[in-house]
């Protein structure tokens, strides 16, 4: 499986190394070519310096060989954008990206992205702590 | 009509006040709180401070009665999610975005956009009607028939000068709508019109014909 990952910080470096690690091919893509320190020293796929909601940059990155996008930014808009971009201008056959803002992950929920939010995740996962322990 | 302006910045500042004193109803939203102050002082209560992206605020200025939602921050992604939000969400009928990289207009048309509108393009469509070097200049898109409507110039010394329109190999959906010469009136033309140099042909075609259409007039 080849895999393109926007945004190298904690969560899209961890991710690249895990799926590096199961032998897939990885690609990540990061505006800061410091970020990249994340990664692990036996990470074996590409770190590529670009903006991912630039054509050009995820055409670099190999986005039209990718079965599996995903979008980590620290930005929601730009994971949005860099999301509909992989699934309607690349037909890219998996899409996911993260949105922190749960009323804005409901929306784009509705127009089939397929959107997580860490907020509600970890929320959610709190409450069930909480809760099992009383 | 209710306006709503994402960005207080240049281009939000004076679009508001232009749009202000067209008597319309203007509320801009602006992160910057110092940025609304300012603009509150001078133009009256019209700025809000919030993130134009978030549904939340949308929710509380009313967005679901906007005529019109225009979105002119600096960055194109978030304009592009204040406009989906605006449009799916809260069913504006007409939402604007403003570009910063041109390759985005087609993007954000596909996206939902109702107007992408990317000041890179208009500069260059502007240079390209100034210089001489482009004969053929687009009008305007009719996108849903996927046709535009553009003008040709005829340089001095193309082939097709002196001759009759019916003589010419247009290409089979052309259809010339008017002949401005240089000079005469503007006819309507006919299969007997002759071309001059420097007339000017306004003529609605399919958009892959453009190559084609200014080659058989212009010989460039």
């Amino acid at each position: 499986m080849k895999a393109v990952i926007m945004g190298c910080g904690r969560v899209g470096a961890q991710l690249a190394d895990m799926l590096d690690a199961e032998g897939h091919e990885v690609t990540v893509l990061d505006i800061d070519a410091l970020s990249f320190k994340r990664l692990s020293s036996t990470f074996g796929g590409t770190a590529l310096i670009g903006n991912g909601i630039d054509q050009e940059a995820l055409k670099r990155a190999g986005i039209e060989r990718a079965d599996v996008f995903v979008a980590v930014t620290q930005g929601d808009n730009r994971n949005i954008m860099a999301a509909q971009v992989a699934k309607h201008i690349f037909n890219v056959p998996r899409v996911i990206c993260r949105i922190y803002d749960p009323l804005r992950q409901e929306i784009y929920e509705m127009l089939g992205i397929e959107a997580l939010s860490p907020t509600t995740v970890f929320a959610q996962l709190l409450k069930d702590k909480i809760g099992g322990k009383g | 009509m209710y306006i709503i302006i994402i960005g207080g910045g240049r281009v939000g500042y004076y679009l508001a006040k232009a749009l202000l004193g067209e008597g319309h109803e203007i509320l801009i939203v602006e992160k910057n709180a110092r940025f609304c102050e300012l603009i509150n002082e001078e133009m009256g209560s019209v700025c809000y401070n919030g993130d134009g992206c978030e549904a939340a605020v949308l929710a509380d200025i009313g967005t679901n009665r906007a005529d019109m939602f225009v979105a002119v921050t600096g960055e194109d992604e978030d304009n592009l999610v204040a406009c989906q939000v605006a449009k799916f969400k809260f069913k504006v009928p007409c939402t604007v975005a403003r570009v910063r990289n041109p390759q985005n207009e087609t993007l954000f048309r596909k996206l939902g956009i109702d107007v992408p509108v990317s000041a890179t393009t208009i500069i260059l469509e502007a240079i390209a009607k100034e210089v001489p070097t482009h004969p053929l200049t687009h009008l305007m898109t009719v996108t849903d028939r996927g046709l535009e409507v553009v003008d040709v110039k005829i340089p001095p010394a193309a082939p097709t000068i002196g001759k009759e329109i019916r003589s010419l190999y247009l290409p089979h959906e052309t259809k010339l709508v008017l002949i401005i010469p240089k000079e005469d009136k503007p006819v309507l033309p006919t299969g007997d019109t002759v071309l001059h140099g420097g007339d000017q042909i306004i003529a609605l075609i399919p958009r892959e014909q453009e190559d084609e259409l200014r080659a058989t007039l212009t010989g460039v």
